[in-house]
């Protein structure tokens, strides 16, 4: 497929972004810096970006607990996302939500929710919205393979599938769901053979292909703008780090983890635009310390950046 | 007639057996008209279907089937299938959907064919609609309404599974707000103000009230949630009371008038936030206090209301605070057993008159 230039390297800085994100977040929940928990997307960057790079800005996305990159893919600061993992006042949700509930509205976020499969309704709900309202705009779900397991995302796929509503179902096969394997919990390898039960196209990707990703998400848009109702989009990926940050990992063996960071997706992608002449190892170098220095400016904004009053506690519970 | 109308019919049509002349709201000299409490419902989601485009039906069978207990008959010839919405049986994803809805601007009023199947969508309300707000930090409104009808009586005998009274579940959780009439007039009136209402707000409907007439005005009117309403004014007994208890209630307040008892009735038509105000004073003003609920009593709303006159009015209290209430058990389906499990008219009697003696 042919993408433009601007495109791909749109691409590389965000995944890079998500990246150098994650890798900051983890440190500073490892020197115990950040409360709580963190759960990085190390590894599923292409599927994120490739996904969100296919969406226009009036487009939304809902996220998971594992929704830093999902946030960034579709646009969000790194400076406000960082303040709202210190749970900080300058940060998206005000300190409220943390981690697990990054949620930048302003890019065409409907939330991030940490409850596995809850947020994908919400998705249905705003796609019929869109189609009651006649706007062309689509909602994308994102979930995990262990996602696919809820009532939600069965209950969720036949509505949004009978009403032919312009949604596009994201499923990132990480491969767990914590410490479980898919192969534990589910009978079949391939994830999007549940597609067809529900009368829609399932379509399976190599997540670690950020253009492959792109070039079915855009495919998969396309279909939901035309009318003609939701896709299944399977990015497989693999999640490179543990369930949390510093998660022992006691299921699975360094062998295996270390197979696929042979596959991860920036590495990969690099070697594309430079083998392909779309940049340059400078271009590319460039963009790295660019985005290093924003990462680098966001942790110090998030740092020097005031608590929550306790004073305010009460706020937001009721509009 | 097909099976379907005879369904809504049989399920709505159970005569509670209450005197309108209980609780008159609406003076002679204003234009009126008497519409039942499912009526009443009707009419307010008409009116604001009507008047803002925004505002959409989903459920299950509330098209030309017209809800279990045909609410929203005539809504679908009218609005169309756009706007009534029948869907799957998927309780948390209708709800999800009608939060996803309201995200983006829309005023869903979601129904749940019975309250007791509204805790397959326990996720959905509690921990994802009513939350969303503060999560995130304040960036979104979750604007829905979720009817339900719940409670029993008037021999229905539909049991454990469809008979339950859930209030003071969803009045634990910050973010939503409960709201339960308990008259055509309260309930066409609330209807209005929780589709208005910039926040979620489960909307409770008794059953046995459904074909209970009363007088509506013939002018438009919102009334504001969270607030108790004196449903009667007296000087010596407070009953508090909520749902079909407020009839029964009234009834007492009639029985025992003749021994000079003069109760005053506050009905609890919003549950959350509690109107702590209106509960305390007439706490304060009568010193007697009997809770009325048909829910379960153990956690139930008289827990919550009595711990309020507590609080509010402990330095007035001329004794202790008597509660009626559902016993602590799943609905029966034998009728006879049924009636063994709410209280009613003559419980609320005993009540008023043990503490009358203080």
């Amino acid at each position: 497929m042919e993408v433009a230039t601007e495109i791909s390297l749109e691409m590389y800085r965000r995944m890079t972004r998500i990246r150098q994100f994650e890798l900051a977040a983890s440190e500073m929940f490892r020197r115990g810096q950040v409360k709580g928990t963190v759960h990085t997307y190390v590894g599923m960057e292409a599927s994120g970006v490739g996904v969100c790079m296919a969406l226009r800005e009036t487009d939304l996305i809902v996220g998971t607990h594992r929704s830093h990159g999902h946030n960034i893919a579709k646009g969000a600061d790194t400076k406000r996302m960082m303040a709202e993992i210190l749970g900080k006042e300058a940060g998206y949700c005000k300190g409220r939500g943390g981690s697990m509930h990054i949620a930048a509205f302003e890019t065409g976020s409907l939330g991030a929710l940490a409850i596995v499969g809850s947020g994908i309704p919400l998705a249905v709900g705003a796609a019929l919205a869109f189609k009651m309202r006649r706007e062309d705009r689509v909602a994308v779900p994102f979930t995990g393979d262990a996602g696919t397991n809820t009532g939600n995302w069965h209950e969720s796929v036949n509505m949004a599938a009978a009403a032919k509503l312009p949604v596009v179902f994201v499923v990132e096969n990480n491969r767990y769901g914590v410490s479980t394997n898919i192969s534990e919990t589910c009978a079949i390898e391939d994830l999007s053979l549940r597609a067809p039960g529900y009368g829609i196209p399932g379509v399976r990707v190599d997540g670690f292909d950020v253009l492959a990703v792109y070039e079915a998400a855009r495919a998969a848009v396309a279909r939901a703008r035309q009318g003609d109702g939701p896709t299944l989009l399977v990015t497989e990926s693999y999640r490179l780090d543990g369930h949390y940050a510093g998660e022992p990992e006691v299921y699975r063996s360094r062998a295996e983890v270390e197979g696929f960071w042979k596959l991860e997706p920036l590495r990969r992608f690099r070697t594309y635009l430079v083998e392909h002449k779309v940049a340059s190892d400078e271009t590319i170098d460039s963009i790295e310390s660019e985005v290093k220095r924003e990462i680098e400016a966001a942790v110090q904004f998030a740092r020097e950046s005031p608590e929550p009053d306790p004073a305010t506690a009460m706020d937001y519970i009721y509009a | 007639m097909t099976s379907t109308e005879r369904d809504s019919v049989s399920l709505g049509g159970a005569q509670p057996g209450f005197s309108p002349s209980l609780i008159v709201q609406v003076p002679d000299d204003v234009p009126h008209k008497m519409l039942t409490y499912q009526e009443a419902i009707r009419e307010g989601l008409r009116e604001e279907m009507a008047g803002d485009a925004s505002v959409f039906l989903l459920g299950e069978d509330i098209g030309k089937h017209g809800g279990a207990f045909g609410v929203t008959r005539t809504l679908f010839d009218q609005f169309g299938p756009e706007r009534v919405r029948n869907t799957p049986i998927s309780e948390n994803t209708i709800v999800g959907a009608g939060t996803g809805a309201a995200l983006v601007g829309m005023k869903p009023v979601i129904e749940i064919m019975f309250a007791d199947f509204s805790l397959l969508a326990m996720d959905q309300i509690c921990n994802q609609a009513a939350k969303m707000r503060f999560m995130t930090g304040g960036q979104c409104k979750v604007p829905w309404v979720l009817r339900m009808p719940q409670g029993g009586g008037a021999g229905k005998s539909i049991a454990a599974q469809h008979s339950q009274s859930l209030e003071a579940l969803y009045a634990q959780f910050p973010g939503l707000k409960v709201v339960f009439p308990s008259t055509p007039y309260d309930a066409k009136g609330l209807i209005r103000a929780a589709i208005r209402d910039e926040n979620p707000v489960v909307f409770l409907e008794h059953k046995m009230l459904y074909s209970l007439r009363g007088r509506v005005p013939d002018a438009e009117y919102v009334l504001p949630i969270g607030r108790c309403d004196l449903k009667r004014v007296g000087a010596d007994v407070t009953v508090v009371a909520d749902g079909s208890m407020v009839w029964h209630a009234m009834q007492a307040a009639q029985t025992v008038l003749p021994q000079g008892i003069d109760v005053e009735v506050v009905d609890v038509q919003t549950l959350a936030p509690l109107d702590e105000a209106t509960l305390g004073a007439s706490a304060r003003k009568t010193g007697r206090v009997v809770l009325v609920a048909e829910a379960c009593r153990s956690y139930g709303p008289t827990a919550e209301w009595g711990m309020v006159a507590m609080e509010q009015a402990f330095d007035f209290l001329k004794g202790p605070i008597v509660r009626v209430t559902g016993r602590h058990s799943p609905i029966p389906f034998a009728n006879a057993l049924e009636e063994g499990v709410w209280p009613g008219t003559e419980d609320i009697v005993r009540a008023i008159l043990s503490v009358a003696e203080y």
